[in-house]
């Protein structure tokens, strides 16, 4: 472990734990930011230099401004926590789905790792790869993402419109 | 001798770094090209402000500051000593510390662009595989930090000046990053260095820059047009409306913030200028075969002021838009205009060599453009306004 990985990742927990013990939303959604930012440095030291910049461009620059909007226009800035106080009553349930999602992901990541040589050569993934793979070999599924993304799209425009014509 | 102009500051790094153990040199290195890059900007920045002020003046029929040295030459001088001995006032029920953060997060974003933008030949900061994706990530991060300056004030127009930005800035963000694609696709890559290197050729003495070619003078002009939303400037600049909204989201920041957030706008628009002069006009190389001996250096910051002159101008000459214009604007005739331009690109690449595909290509454009044009024009009274008591 390098002392950079210590920083980074400790500014990542702070980051995440801040996003959801913090009381003002607006807050929790700007900790939530700083815990992005600390997954994109993550990736940059893990010499992924295209998925670190998308994840700046796309979590900081739209997913953490949808989120706020979110917020400032379903509740407004002055919302603090609910009447039910910081922590819900189901954090039981919760907290069980969280550890088996961990539970998961530490098993794939374990199992992964059983397959590779004890010491890897760092690769060097070119944007260029990325951008044959994505055209080549994984083409489809791209396709059909976008697809999905588009009708997702649609979907918001009609629900939007349909609340304007009722307000008329 | 033409080299060693062209090469001066790449001299002058190795000379300076010389003098130190080959351990420090790498860090050394890089600390000197950032203080350079915020000395240089820091002055471009002062030098915008009082061509801005001078320029202006003179469109407006007045003078411009004429006070401070010969013809208000240190103006700037007299404005930066000004806000850093102004109060700085935090509003009472303002949240502290992200008003405190905002102007720094934003100055820190926009300068982080400058580290991929190649100012000359062997001249820039790191040379990313990824160095177009960096800029826009950096790009896009200054709209967090609006919002936050807009929400902490706790003033109803600092915030709708953030909302009013940050829609602004998220509608504008698409049609730019899709106006660069059709340069990555031409070029084959998302570093800077490589695109400068595709467009440095010249045939009869005149450059191969993107901006001569059907698709890339529409993507320019596309480009220009959402890098102005961009940067909130005139027309489009609504989130500081001072006639709506006061100064939009920096209504309530004084004394050094201010000239913090006026820092950022500034070298943001260096910025956005230096990346499309990158992308469409050849970023550091010479518009004529002949002019190549110029150091390359000269070139860029020339291309960079003469994108600032337009923004003056454009300043000086339009009124503001409104926000359904704004926003029809962007989803309706820009978005569609350069999604287009994608198709027009591709045809370019796979028609080959020779005269078809500049007709075809040039003709989609112009065709596309008349009928989008007149479709938005529809239905709508455009003509001389007439008065009822004002004439």
């Amino acid at each position: 472990m390098s002392p950079v990985f210590v920083v980074v990742a400790a500014l990542t927990v702070a980051g995440g734990l801040a996003a959801v013990l913090l009381k003002n939303l607006v807050h929790c959604a700007l900790a939530l930011t700083v815990a992005f930012a600390g997954l994109a440095l993550l990736f940059l030291q893990l010499d992924a230099e295209f998925a670190g910049f998308a994840q700046i461009l796309v979590y900081i620059g739209a997913v953490a401004i949808l989120v706020v909007f979110a917020i400032l226009l379903t509740r407004g800035p002055e919302a603090e926590a609910g009447e039910g106080g910081l922590v819900s009553r189901s954090w039981p349930a919760g907290l069980a789905v969280a550890a088996a999602v961990f539970a998961v992901l530490g098993w794939a990541v374990i199992e992964a790792a059983q397959g590779l040589p004890a010491v890897a050569a760092a690769p060097t993934v070119t944007v260029e790869e990325i951008g044959h793979a994505l055209m080549n070999r994984y083409v489809l599924p791209l396709e059909i993402v976008a697809l999905l993304l588009t009708a997702a799209l649609i979907g918001a425009v009609i629900v939007a419109m349909h609340e304007k014509e009722g307000s008329r | 001798m033409a080299e060693r102009a062209d090469q001066l500051f790449v001299f002058i790094l190795h000379w300076l770094v010389g003098f130190l153990p080959a351990t420090w040199r790498p860090a050394v290195a890089v600390v000197l090209c950032v203080a350079s890059i915020i000395v240089v900007f820091g002055f471009l920045f002062a030098l915008a402000v009082l061509m801005e002020r001078k320029g202006l003046g003179r469109m407006q029929n007045r003078y411009g500051p004429n006070r401070v040295g010969v013809f208000g030459i240190l103006q700037p001088l007299a404005d930066a000593v000004k806000s850093l001995t102004k109060e700085d006032i935090v509003p009472f029920r303002s949240d502290a510390v992200v008003h405190f953060l905002a102007p720094v997060l934003l100055v820190i974003t926009v300068f982080m662009g400058f580290a991929v933008l190649p100012v000359g030949r062997n001249m820039v900061l790191v040379n990313l595989d990824s160095s177009l994706l960096f800029f826009f990530a950096m790009g896009a991060s200054t709209e967090l930090a609006i919002f936050m300056a807009g929400w902490s004030s706790r003033n109803k127009y600092s915030l709708l000046g953030a909302m009013r930005a940050v829609a602004q800035m998220i509608s504008y963000e698409v049609p730019l990053l899709l106006s660069s694609v059709v340069i990555v696709m031409m070029t084959g890559s998302l570093s800077l260095v490589k695109m400068v290197d595709a467009q440095n050729h010249y045939t009869w003495g005149l450059p191969h820059w993107f901006v001569f070619t059907p698709w890339g003078f529409a993507a320019f002009l596309m480009f220009l047009i959402a890098s102005t939303a961009e940067t909130n400037r005139t027309p489009f600049d609504l989130p500081e409306g001072e006639s709506e909204i006061i100064a939009g989201y920096f209504t309530e920041y004084s004394g050094f913030k201010f000239a913090l957030f006026f820092l950022g706008e500034y070298v943001g628009m260096f910025g956005i200028a230096g990346l499309g002069t990158t992308l469409f006009l050849g970023g550091w190389s010479a518009p004529f075969a002949f002019l190549s001996w110029v150091p390359s250096w000269i070139w860029f910051f020339a291309k960079v002021e003469l994108w600032i002159c337009l923004f003056i101008w454009l300043r000086g000459t339009l009124p503001r838009l409104r926000q359904d214009q704004l926003m029809n604007f962007a989803w309706k005739f820009v978005l569609p205009m350069t999604i287009l331009n994608l198709v027009v690109a591709a045809v370019w690449r796979f028609m080959g060599e020779g005269l078809p595909r500049w007709l075809v290509c040039s003709a989609v454009v112009v065709i596309a453009y008349v009928a989008m044009s007149r479709v938005g024009l529809r239905r709508k009274q455009i003509g001389p306004r007439s008065y009822r008591y004002a004439e």
